[in-house]
């Protein structure tokens, strides 16, 4: 067993832990945390894949972008563990079921005639290969018409983002001329039709 | 390292750019101007989409002319289709004024994402990658959602808007996920290499046919025929109309772009597989549909049900290309198919256009009542809606039925001729509710008397369209011509 063995399988064996810790840990703040760790192991296997790349740009964007966006909230709201852990159990044949399903099908690719490990031989790199190097070259030439496009993409999300959450302050005193010109009756005065009050016999 | 790179040429994208960089502009000219000067933004849209019109018009010409690494194809037939998307996407923009002032809907943002979904169509049309094919459709879908749910109050617009984001996501994972067995199989994603190994036969056939399969459901979820049709009626009904007419009108012909360059330019040899699986969506949505929006009372339903069903007829059109490994056929089925989807955007427009034209503020004109006497309220508008219904009911000589029996004539000669039977009897059956609204427009007491308001040039294209719907009827030649020519040119069969 050489060093890259024994690496795999410990960056392995933590990170199987640290996931199972996610799902398991009373504290959602702790389950973040897992997560965290989860993630840095995963980036080094990509690194032991020779995929410097992702493994950066995993700890960059999931690390240091989404799961500290994740742990804001989940500090900010108060999470009720009770009643999130009470259907765990309930939930448990269900997850397992999908869980081992989804194992069974990655033993089935992998193993397959299609895209198993013999279809795909793995690829050594000459000494001093970057794919950093390499995808930055291919976005910014081949690749730039899609690299736009998905910029253009991110531009919309944010407009998006802005016209369906954007409103204006609910203690704001500021009057529109127009809005009070639109005014209608309806909006003001509600009619509402109460039986007449009948004289009763004194 | 950049030696063997060659600066794309930008002329062929030229349209795409100017669009880009006019609506960044208008996005800061907004700030600029603030809320004081309403109009400045949708005439800036319009204007832009003119200024594109005339330069995708006068940069075309009758070659197919590769760029940006073979990923963008500017041919007669996306020049063509272009055209159309931007007078489909003017026209919309002309019908919905009033209706989103009356709503408080008229909003830059409404503008710049319709000119972002512009932007995407472009790109889908111009596709020659499936990588650009994926962008493209995400870049329309995107600024559909977010215009479904432009009207932030409605709880039926934001389910609607819900619905859609959920159904899309996933019809865009079928997609993508037929994409990644292509590309799995031939070991490219530009479409015609795929075309070049399928026929060269150096391909994965059970990968292949596996990916196609997703490919077909996930253009089948875009196009909206069933079975992946379930958010149609939803979204059609919840969507403030301007949308619904929006996404009713110009996303269709983006999405027979997609159809041609997928199926048709990438799979043309594996023909006889898909148009099985075409020949079974577009039975399933001609019956289904037809019989579904019979039972409606809300005419966007009810419309979103016919749309079911016209997009049913297109696809039928499609299977008819390859007869018993005989390609004679081809030509004339995808220029029926183009024809018809020509036709059913027009129509489309015309019909949703009425429903704007009777709605004023706090008066949604969305059910079936709400057309009732209006010959009596204006018989000129009562005329049009007349021509429109014959023209969706297939009834001769408008230009619904030279789309219906140009299918009929291929699906005939494809040797179909049980489906084209059927095809005719549902279209019979369909003919009984677009009847039913004529009915209620002549021989019904009107319910409401609101004088019908109307900005001038709402009531000068919305009458223009009605004529281009009974003129092109009688002069089919007008949309064949051009379509056979582009197809033709394009796809050098």
């Amino acid at each position: 067993m050489d060093f890259k063995t024994i690496l795999f399988y410990m960056l392995s064996a933590v990170m199987i832990f640290a996931a199972f810790r996610v799902i398991t840990a009373r504290n959602p703040v702790h389950a973040a945390l897992f997560l965290v760790l989860a993630f840095f192991q995963a980036s080094g296997l990509w690194l032991l894949l020779q995929a410097e790349f992702l493994a950066v740009a995993l700890i960059v964007v999931y690390v240091g972008a989404v799961m500290v966006l994740f742990l804001f909230v989940v500090m900010m709201l108060d999470i009720n563990i009770e009643s999130v852990r009470r259907g765990f159990w309930n939930h448990l044949p269900l997850g397992a079921t999908i869980g081992g399903l989804m194992v069974f099908e990655m033993f089935a690719v992998l193993s397959g005639r299609y895209f198993g490990l013999d279809a795909m031989p793995q690829q050594t790199n000459p000494v001093g290969y970057s794919n950093t190097k390499e995808l930055g070259r291919l976005l910014f030439t081949d690749f730039a018409y899609p690299f736009e496009l998905a910029s253009v993409i991110l531009l919309v999300a944010i407009i998006a983002a802005v016209v369906l959450t954007h409103r204006k302050r609910k203690d704001s005193k500021v009057m529109r001329v127009v809005d009070q010109l639109a005014v209608r009756r309806e909006d003001r005065i509600r009619m509402v039709n109460m039986p007449s009050e009948k004289e009763t016999a004194e | 390292m950049l030696n063997n790179f060659v600066m794309p040429d930008l002329i062929p994208a030229l349209p795409e750019i100017f669009l880009l960089a006019m609506t960044c502009v208008i996005l800061l000219a907004d700030l600029l101007v603030g809320k004081t000067h309403r109009s400045v933004v949708p005439l800036l849209s319009v204007s832009t989409l003119l200024f594109c019109g005339a330069i995708t018009f006068f940069t075309a010409d009758g070659h197919s002319v590769l760029t940006f690494s073979n990923m963008f194809v500017d041919d007669l037939l996306s020049d063509f289709l272009k055209l159309l998307t931007y007078g489909a996407v003017i026209v919309m923009l002309v019908y919905s004024r009033s209706y989103l002032k009356a709503r408080n809907l008229d909003k830059s943002e409404f503008y710049l994402l319709v000119l972002f979904a512009t932007l995407g169509m472009m790109v889908m049309i111009s596709a020659n990658h499936l990588l650009t094919i994926y962008l493209g459709v995400e870049l329309l879908s995107l600024s559909l959602y977010a215009l479904v749910a432009i009207d932030r109050d409605s709880a039926r617009a934001t389910e609607a808007a819900m619905k859609y984001f959920v159904l899309g996501a996933l019809a865009s994972g079928l997609l993508l996920y037929g994409m990644s067995m292509l590309y799995g199989a031939s070991g490219t994603l530009q479409i015609d290499v795929i075309a070049r190994e399928i026929y060269e036969g150096d391909y994965n056939h059970t990968v292949m046919l596996l990916g196609l399969v997703f490919i077909v459901a996930g253009l089948a979820f875009k196009l909206g025929v069933v079975p992946f049709h379930m958010w149609i009626p939803d979204v059609y009904e919840g969507a403030p109309t301007a949308v619904t007419l929006f996404i009713a009108s110009a996303p269709k012909l983006a999405g027979f772009a997609i159809v041609m360059r997928l199926l048709v330019s990438g799979m043309f040899e594996l023909a006889p597989q898909w148009q099985t699986m075409l020949l079974l969506l577009a039975v399933l949505s001609i019956g289904l549909g037809n019989l579904a929006a019979i039972a409606q009372s809300n005419i966007k339903r009810m419309l979103a049900y016919s749309a079911i069903s016209h997009m049913g007829f297109m696809v039928l059109a499609l299977t008819a290309g390859v007869v018993a490994g005989d390609r004679a056929y081809a030509l004339s089925a995808y220029t029926s198919a183009m024809y018809y989807t020509i036709a059913y955007v027009l129509m489309s427009l015309a019909s949703f256009g009425m429903i704007l034209l009777l709605s004023r503020a706090g008066h949604e004109a969305e059910n079936l009542d709400d057309f009732k006497g209006l010959n009596k309220r204006s018989p000129w508008f009562a005329a049009i809606m007349l021509v429109l219904m014959f023209s969706m009911a297939g009834i001769p000589f408008f230009i619904g039925f030279f789309a219906k029996f140009s299918v009929l004539t291929v699906i005939v000669a494809a040797r179909h001729v049980g489906v084209a039977v059927f095809a005719v009897l549902f279209s019979l059956i369909g003919a009984f509710y677009y009847l039913r609204v004529v009915k209620l427009m002549y021989f019904d007491a009107p319910l409401d008397h609101a004088p019908i308001e109307a900005t001038l040039p709402f009531r000068v294209l919305l009458s223009a369209n009605g004529i281009a719907i009974a003129l092109l009827g009688l002069f089919p030649q007008f949309v064949i011509v051009p379509c056979l020519v582009a197809l033709r040119l394009s796809l050098g069969a």
